[in-house]
């Protein structure tokens, strides 16, 4: 079927700080903003004031609670494309619509090839494909491959939607193919993962993993406590003010 | 102002590769670029408006604004979907069918200010107090208050009565300042950050941008960030430490924390000396009226007792080291103790020992104890110091700022609950006791604050027909001689305010005057004036009730209770139904509209700052902004601020003639960036070009706090210079921080039978336990119900993407939420037998309300909870009336009664805070009751199906579409 670039200079992608994300949606709103009139617009709406609301989102949040009780944990999960170097969406395209960017590595349907049979969302194992049923054609994230070389964009705003509106700074873009590149060292430092490694799709993306806790006692360099629990003040305990000179 | 530390690379576009698709990426997205602010939530984002075609291609945050620098949230986002939403409302109504009905009339704007001006001149000649002027989630409220004066009505306020009073005025009457617009966390700098209650609401994007400067620390400098709050959602999500506490008892685990400090001797005892009323005398007179007051000279000034000299001298003179502990012999014969001997007396006693509030708060002894040690550590381990010369209050030069980085924050979780305004006080209090209030790395004030405690500010009364009011209708009362009552200590105001049910109520009772106009208590009014507040659903206590009262008629006349109703809005919300009169409002980007220092600032630690809204497209109906329509009838009425002395219009040119010509006094107005000649800043004459130079600064003016005026706020002399310059303060009076409030104590010697004004007999006891001049902790009144037939607490949390009841219009808001479920720990929701996805009916002592279950391990095991105004009324906002939000979305409002159960005389309270009037939404008790079968699927109550009268909505939506067709035909 469809062919890959046999490796790519580069590989375009996000870095995502699982232990910052508060779950905001921010990020999925602004690409559903930028992109419904960026590249591969319109992001269809279907019975957007009815019954069942349900639209193309390139970019969604998941919120999960992992453990038990107080020991747990809520997780707040943003899910996208992750541009992977080896997409079974693409090489299981039949007409050649779905390709992975021989120069950055991003992963794109050309809607013009997309007959709309939909092989390529049964094969991507993290749901990232989002079908337009008024279109008839698949789309995806494009990592907003018209923000990112943008030349009319000031430097700065030359990132995708999600990574410049998140406010708690979660989100991170660069080129994961360089190991020396900012992402890069960030999620060397962080121990990032590959979201489900074992399939062998080698996603682009990775996840930072939550810092180490400091819920237990002794975190922070204190002590479990400042007094003992038999060593309850008797009435006149406060003597011990009287003779300090203090000044205004 | 520092920036995020994203780690983003810039590439250069390839080269395009033989065979794969060609792309252009550079296209234009805009036209044109215009700034202005945002207004999906209250929180004030600068935002730049992509123009494409005439359409809006993208709203993006505006990276040089000092409250967003460059972030947006999920609603500025969706600021598109708003602004095309098929529920905003096209030209003026008429009612024509029964109130509720939402049977109109279209009408011309002509038509409907004339029977505005008709209603309103005839109220302004009579008796002006019958005009109930009540603006909701307001953003001008410097103006609309202002214009409530000119009319001369005391009823006005806008929606803190029901949002966050309590913790605004705790921080007002103890700190000078207060969270979130008063005050911010020193987020670079601090070491131990506690958040209490839910705060995801406001300050959105600030906290969400602190939070990850805060986590995002190199290890050798990480912050600890606990999280207090019943529900681990949100920030919750990402806090270090999460304790989740039973609802209504963080004051009393504060005061525990208290407790362990003062015990431990781990409190910063120069700060106290220094900035605070510690060491003032408090008169020891058992029995007379002047006991508890503070021990004052011939100049009222506070006394204390000086060791150098051994005498009582004034507390203000600053070459005093006053003595701390012991009874001293006033001048007078008089025995006196110091603030700092009560404050020990009272939380050195064992009932607040961490061993004895763990029941109570649901959190083991240990957690309690570990905390208050971590907090010492931080505060006192991890001092840090800011080298820069700076001049305290009484002239003294110093090298350095110390600071304790130790922060706190805290919003509705805490102030919706009866016991909240105490509750803001034990943590104000305890950090003063860390010496932590405007430190480096503490809780740091936001120009204009801090102001004198309390502002020097008091509510007016009414001044008769015709007249203005006395002064503006809200304020800070220092005793029951400054309340709003008559001679019987009957309330002056619709809501109360003011009065000995809600002395301390600085923002209104907005909740309370639909059922108090209906009631006719105090007094009937005539007309009910409200903007852009849902109080037929979602901002209203008892929903089902207050529809009815808003259509109720009184059946000896026939004639409706509250005869008559306007509402300005956008949208149509659920209350428009209930409007006699609807004056269409516009979006907030098609209006000019400013965000005043005179109003709720926007300033930031660092900087004062003020903001501008432009039109950035024009209205494509026949609305008007509101502010405009303010100022039109205000001149129609003949109000003396807003007519020329020959009966013309002062500002015929409406909001934006206001904003350039408007004085509040010399030089002060509504706008402090380029005045005068363009080059004067917070004062200065009207400047024609000032608008013009907002524009040009992307719609906002800042001016940053010189280095040596950034912390000690409250006793530095180079603040208060750089202050008073700007027209902030006007004095150079030392802001001493109050342990003891001794406003708080006139109200409760008022209880006592002592003073001038004593309030009826019927109010004493109450005034007695909660005027408490330390702050303490109180059963909230919502406990006050059998537990056992009540056993939960009930919560509701606004969602970060969601604002009040504007989300569910929004075609992309609701994709991500159109329902909502009750949240119940999963423990506790099996033992009751319950399922995701089962159904049960929520029941309190007011009502009952059905609604699907979700089970969960985040959260406390005796609360339940559920996401705020998601449920909507069949056909409101323009929803298809089997909208999910209809059908399966509920609200707790149902559950919750405005009243208080009735005290012994039958008279029934309001459902609040009785020092501040504020909704106690949080006190509620529910119990839950599997539904059953059958009885599933939909939730109950259901109200008829709206009918607005406005296009039925387009079922597909492309939005964007036709920005690439014009790309591709290009």
């Amino acid at each position: 079927m469809t062919t890959l670039p046999s490796s790519t200079p580069k590989q375009l992608g996000l870095v995502i700080d699982l232990d910052i994300c508060v779950g905001c949606h921010a990020c999925a709103v602004n690409c559903k903003e930028w992109n419904s009139g960026g590249h591969a617009a319109p992001l269809t709406d279907l019975d957007a004031y009815g019954a069942r609301p349900d639209g193309v989102w390139f970019n969604r949040i998941h919120t999960f609670e992992a453990g038990e009780g107080a020991a747990g944990r809520t997780v707040h999960f943003p899910k996208s494309c992750l541009h992977c170097a080896q997409p079974a969406c693409v090489t299981v395209c039949p007409t050649g619509a779905s390709f992975k960017r021989a120069a950055d590595g991003i992963v794109l349907v050309d809607e013009d090839k997309c007959i709309g049979c939909k092989l390529c969302s049964w094969a991507c194992p993290y749901g990232a494909r989002e079908f337009d049923v008024v279109e008839g054609v698949m789309k995806k994230c494009t990592l907003c491959i018209d923000r990112i070389y943008n030349e009319t964009f000031a430097p700065e705003d030359r990132v995708p939607a999600c990574v410049a509106s998140c406010p708690a700074g979660a989100r991170h873009f660069g080129d994961l193919g360089d190991p020396t590149s900012p992402v890069s060292r960030l999620v060397a430092e962080r121990e990032g993962y590959d979201l489900m490694p074992e399939l062998g799709y080698k996603p682009v993306n990775k996840y930072l993993p939550p810092r180490p806790s400091q819920a237990k006692a002794g975190c922070t360099g204190a002590g479990a406590a400042l007094t003992e629990e038999a060593d309850v003040a008797p009435a006149g305990g406060f003597l011990r003010w009287v003779d300090r000179l203090l000044s205004r | 102002m520092s920036h995020r530390r994203i780690v983003t690379e810039l590439h250069q576009a390839p080269l395009p590769v033989a065979g794969e698709q060609r792309i252009d990426t550079s296209p234009p997205s805009a036209d044109e670029v215009k700034t202005t602010t945002c207004y999906m939530c209250a929180c004030r984002c600068g935002i730049k408006v992509h123009l494409k075609d005439g359409r809006i291609r993208y709203i993006e945050g505006n990276r040089d604004h000092p409250v967003n620098k460059g972030v947006l949230c999920a609603k500025g986002s969706a600021g598109i979907m708003t602004q095309y939403a098929p529920s905003r409302l096209q030209k003026p109504l008429l009612r024509v069918g029964e109130r509720g009905k939402g049977e109109f009339r279209e009408i011309e704007w002509e038509e409907a200010l004339r029977l505005a001006t008709l209603w309103l001149s005839e109220i302004r000649a009579t008796d002006p107090k019958k005009l109930a002027f009540f603006t909701g989630r307001d953003q001008s409220q410097a103006l609309t208050g202002w214009w409530a004066t000119q009319f001369g009505t005391p009823n006005y306020a806008a929606h803190g009565g029901f949002c966050s009073v309590n913790m605004a005025a705790a921080g007002l009457y103890t700190i000078g300042g207060s969270f979130w617009e008063l005050g911010e966390p020193d987020w670079e700098r601090t070491r131990y950050f506690m958040m209490f209650g839910i705060a995801e609401d406001h300050d959105s994007n600030p906290i969400k941008l602190g939070l990850g400067r805060l986590k995002g620390r190199p290890a050798d400098n990480r912050a600890k960030f606990v999280s207090i709050n019943p529900v681990r959602t949100g920030y919750s999500a990402i806090a270090d430490e999460w304790i989740g506490l039973r609802p209504g008892t963080d004051g009393l685990f504060v005061l525990s924390l208290i407790h362990e400090l003062l015990k431990a001797d781990k409190i910063d005892l120069d700060f106290l000396v220094r900035y605070t009323n510690a060491p003032w005398l408090i008169i020891e007179a058992p029995g007379t009226a002047e006991h508890g007051l503070v021990a004052r000279d011939a100049k009222g000034e506070p006394l204390c007792f000086g060791t150098l000299r051994s005498e009582v001298v004034s507390a203000l003179r600053p070459d005093v080291a006053p003595q701390l502990i012991g009874a001293v012999a006033l001048p007078d014969g008089r025995r006196a103790r110091t603030v700092f001997e009560l404050m020990l007396r009272r939380y050195l006693d064992p009932r607040y020992a961490p061993e004895n509030v763990a029941a109570t708060i649901g959190i083991d002894a240990a957690t309690i104890r570990r905390i208050a040690a971590e907090l010492a550590h931080a505060a006192f381990e991890q001092a840090i110091e800011i080298e820069t010369e700076w001049t305290d209050w009484a002239g003294r030069k110093h090298d350095r700022f110390i600071g304790r980085p130790v922060s706190m924050h805290a919003m509705r979780g805490i102030s919706a609950h009866s016991n909240g305004f105490d509750t803001c006080r034990a943590i104000h209090l305890l950090q003063m006791l860390l010496g932590s209030i405007d430190c480096p790395g503490g809780f740091r004030y936001k120009p204009p604050f801090p102001r004198p405690i309390p502002p020097a500010q008091l509510p007016a009364d009414q001044a008769g027909p015709l007249q203005p009011l006395k002064g503006p209708p809200l304020g800070f009362p220092l005793g029951p001689e400054h309340l709003l009552v008559d001679e019987a200590g009957k309330p002056k105001r619709i809501d109360k305010a003011f009065s000995w049910e809600a002395p301390l109520s600085a923002h209104g009772l907005m909740h309370m005057v639909i059922h108090d106009a209906w009631a006719g208590d105090p007094y009937p009014i005539d007309t009910l004036f409200m903007y852009m507040a849902n109080m037929a659903w979602n901002s209203t206590m008892n929903t089902s009730g207050t529809m009815q009262k808003l259509a109720d008629k009184d059946p000896a006349t026939g004639e409706y209770r509250i005869p008559h109703i306007i509402y300005a809005d956008a949208y149509y919300s659920e209350t428009v139904a209930y409007a006699d009169l609807v004056l269409p409002d516009t979006t907030y980007l098609e209006r000019w509209d400013c965000i005043s220092l005179l109003d709720r600032p926007i300033c930031d630690a660092d900087g004062a700052a003020d903001a501008i809204r432009q039109p950035v497209i024009r209205p494509d109906r026949d609305v008007r902004a509101f502010q405009d329509v303010l100022l039109d009838l205000g001149s129609r009425l003949g109000l003396p601020g807003m007519t020329n002395e020959d009966g013309t219009a002062r500002y015929p040119g409406g909001l934006k003639d206001y904003l350039l010509h408007h004085q509040r006094s010399p030089g002060i107005g509504m706008l402090a960036g380029w005045r005068g000649n363009g080059e004067q800043q917070g004062k200065g004459e009207p400047n024609p070009s000032q608008l013009d130079r907002y524009i040009e600064n992307g719609c906002h003016w800042r001016a940053e706090i010189p280095a040596n005026a950034k912390f000690f706020r409250h006793a530095n002399a180079d603040y208060y210079d750089w202050a008073i310059g700007l027209g902030l303060m006007n004095a150079r009076n030392q802001i001493v921080l109050q342990i003891y409030s001794e406003p708080m104590r006139k109200f409760q010697r008022a209880g006592e039978g002592f003073g001038d004004r004593l309030p009826p007999e019927a109010d004493r006891a109450r005034l007695r336990a909660r005027f408490d001049p330390l702050p303490d902790w109180h059963l909230p009144f919502g406990e006050e119900v059998d537990h056992d037939a009540y056993p939960l607490h009930a919560l509701t949390q606004r969602p970060m993407h969601m604002y009040h009841s504007w989300g569910s219009q929004n075609a992309w808001l609701r994709q991500i939420q159109a329902r909502n479920a009750l949240f119940v720990n999963r423990a506790t929701g099996e033992r009751l037998g319950l399922r995701d996805g089962d159904w049960v009916w929520i029941e309190s002592p007011h009502g009952r309300v059905k609604a699907p279950v979700q089970l969960m391990e985040g959260v406390n095991k005796d609360t339940v909870w559920t996401w705020n105004a998601i449920g909507k009324r069949a056909g409101a906002w323009n929803l298809a009336p089997d909208a999910p939000e209809a059908q399966k979305g509920f609200l707790l409002n149902h559950v919750i009664s405005e009243l208080l159960p009735p005290r012994a005389d039958g008279y029934r309270y309001a459902n609040a805070d009785p020092v501040t009037g504020q909704a106690a939404w949080y006190d509620l008790r529910v119990r839950l009751v599997k539904c059953a079968e059958g009885e599933a699927e939909t939730t109950v109550p259901r109200f008829p199906a709206l009918k607005p009268p406005l296009k039925r909505a387009a079922e597909r939506l492309q939005y964007g579409a036709r920005f690439r067709h014009a790309r591709e035909r290009r």
